[in-house]
């Protein structure tokens, strides 16, 4: 069912919040995983801080949410496979950025989440911050507000906002596709209120009927909008990949990575990496001195810590099929490396081989996992 | 022996069923091939992380082979289909990532093909005498 969320003194954050407090007083989800402001003037604090995902039964706190704030600070897509992944379980409601969307969806694939009791809602992506710049918004750090981002991506798609994360700039899936319960930002009058799409059954839980005569009394029109806003950001996207491709032939991606302190951060947040024994966190690599001793003989010398890129085309090799493309990785790297463009750039080319669109569908098995007997034939015949 | 003095290092991941025996079945029919492979016996190509290639490839090994039984022939039924996307990734993201894709091979030799694996293996050292040294032998920091 299509129907609208009435926005009263323009005030859209109002309406989300008491939109999401309707879905937890009628039952529809028993908690909902969101985003809940740190700071929070419903709580009488100071203004400031930033946002973090909280898993929420009591209505009443979810003043404090805020899934409209632009920032990321984590994918909580791994957090909504770990309130998902076995029985016993409580009906969950997840609310995610379209990207955390995509990552859910490979975590049901990969064994790390369920969506069998799980109610994922989705909210149009108008781009996120990093957390150290969001934090500090308010000192004439020119970092916008979620309705100045919105109406800039509306009025002018075309015109990039440099201080968004990397991936949000080159971000051309920032629209929900796939969720359970979808709030239609892009295109909306958003002074008269969301239009949302839910199934039939929960809409009526609610006491919500089918908008008539159709909903979304938009100016633009979502489909308008969302064809925009992707045409733009395809762009940014196709150029960022050209550099970085043209980078990795020159240098290899051991001059791309040369900078690497081995923290592991991208690993860390990635939401694919999900191994608990992965083999970069073993002591598989922890040899006897002399072996150290005998390797910088035989090289001159021997980088410390060694195995640099071996990390990286392993961590390519097992995860670049299923990149979301969330940026994550790139946000958290201390070194400032492009590692989410080179893992989308490299991504996208492997996908394309594959045919696979990662978290478009969980009916699309993992390319990994499956294969056809009469493809490749030639291969390993020569 | 080669000419320029260059005798390249092959790496091999054998399946214990097909290839590791054809490699056997050269060998006691002395059939004759370059002393460049190093043989690491696994029970499935389906069992070779790509780690393992990139490993020795890294370390210096100028070329990675992996061998397996022909698509049907798999003891395990599949492993050797599964192995051949992931070889089919493997090179594709060397490919992209500025690497030489070209010195992993996937070879598809059975326990009764002694000769093929002998022709393989010089066709492969060949191969990689023409193309020089793994770049990566002499840097310090990969």
């Amino acid at each position: 069912m299509r129907t609208v969320i009435p926005v009263e003194n323009n005030d859209t954050l109002a309406a989300v919040r008491g939109f999401l407090k309707q879905l937890l007083e009628a039952g529809v989800v028993e908690a909902l995983l969101v985003p809940m402001e740190t700071h929070s003037a419903a709580s009488g604090q100071a203004p400031g801080g930033t946002v973090t995902p909280a898993l929420v039964t009591d209505p009443s706190l979810l003043d404090a949410a805020n899934p409209l704030a632009p920032v990321m600070g984590l994918n909580a897509a791994r957090l909504a496979g770990r309130v998902s992944i076995r029985e016993p379980r409580g009906r969950i409601g997840v609310v995610l950025h379209p990207c955390e969307l995509r990552a859910l969806v490979e975590l049901v694939k990969l064994q790390q989440a369920s969506l069998e009791d799980l109610v994922t809602i989705g909210l149009d992506c108008v781009g996120t911050y990093d957390v150290p710049d969001y934090v500090n918004r308010d000192q004439g750090s020119g970092i916008k507000t979620w309705h100045e981002l919105y109406e800039s991506l509306i009025t002018a798609p075309q015109s990039p906002i440099p201080d968004l994360r990397d991936a949000c700039q080159m971000c051309e899936k920032p629209h929900v596709e796939g969720a359970n319960i979808t709030l239609e930002l892009f295109g909306a009058d958003l002074a008269t209120g969301i239009p949302v799409s839910l199934p039939d059954e929960m809409g009526e839980k609610l006491g919500l009927s089918e908008a008539s005569p159709s909903p979304s009394p938009s100016p633009k029109g979502r489909g308008e909008v969302v064809d925009k806003v992707v045409a733009a950001r395809t762009q940014v996207r196709d150029a960022r990949f050209a550099e970085i491709r043209q980078r990795l032939e020159q240098e290899g991606i051991e001059g791309v990575f040369a900078a690497c302190v081995r923290c592991h951060n991208c690993m860390t947040v990635c939401p694919i990496c999900y191994c608990k024994t992965c083999l970069f966190k073993s002591a598989i690599f922890d040899h006897e001195p002399i072996l150290y001793m005998n390797w910088a003989r035989r090289k001159g010398a021997y980088r410390m810590p060694a195995d640099t890129m071996l990390f990286h085309l392993t961590r390519l090799n097992h995860m670049v099929l299923s990149c979301i493309g969330c940026g994550m990785c790139t946000s958290d790297c201390p070194a400032e490396l492009p590692v989410g463009q080179v893992f989308r750039a490299i991504g996208q080319e492997v996908q394309k081989t594959f045919e696979y669109v990662p978290g478009r569908s969980v009916e699309e098995p993992l390319p990994l996992v499956t294969f056809h007997e009469d493809e490749w034939t030639g291969v390993g015949e020569e | 022996m080669a000419e320029n003095g260059f005798e390249p290092k092959i790496v091999a991941f054998l399946c214990n069923w097909c290839t590791y025996t054809g490699a056997d079945l050269a060998g006691t029919s002395r059939i004759q091939y370059p002393p460049n492979v190093r043989i690491i016996r696994l029970m499935c190509s389906g069992s070779v992380d790509p780690t393992y290639v990139l490993k020795p490839l890294l370390d210096g090994a100028d070329g990675v082979l992996i061998g397996g039984c022909h698509p049907g022939d798999c003891h395990y039924q599949s492993g050797n289909y599964k192995a051949r996307r992931r070889y089919i990734a493997l090179r594709e993201i060397l490919k992209n990532a500025g690497c030489d894709e070209d010195r992993v091979w996937l070879r598809w030799i059975s326990a009764s093909e002694g000769q093929r694996f002998a022709e393989t293996i010089t066709q492969m050292t060949e191969f990689l005498k023409q193309k020089g040294p793994n770049p990566l032998r002499r840097e310090w920091a990969v």
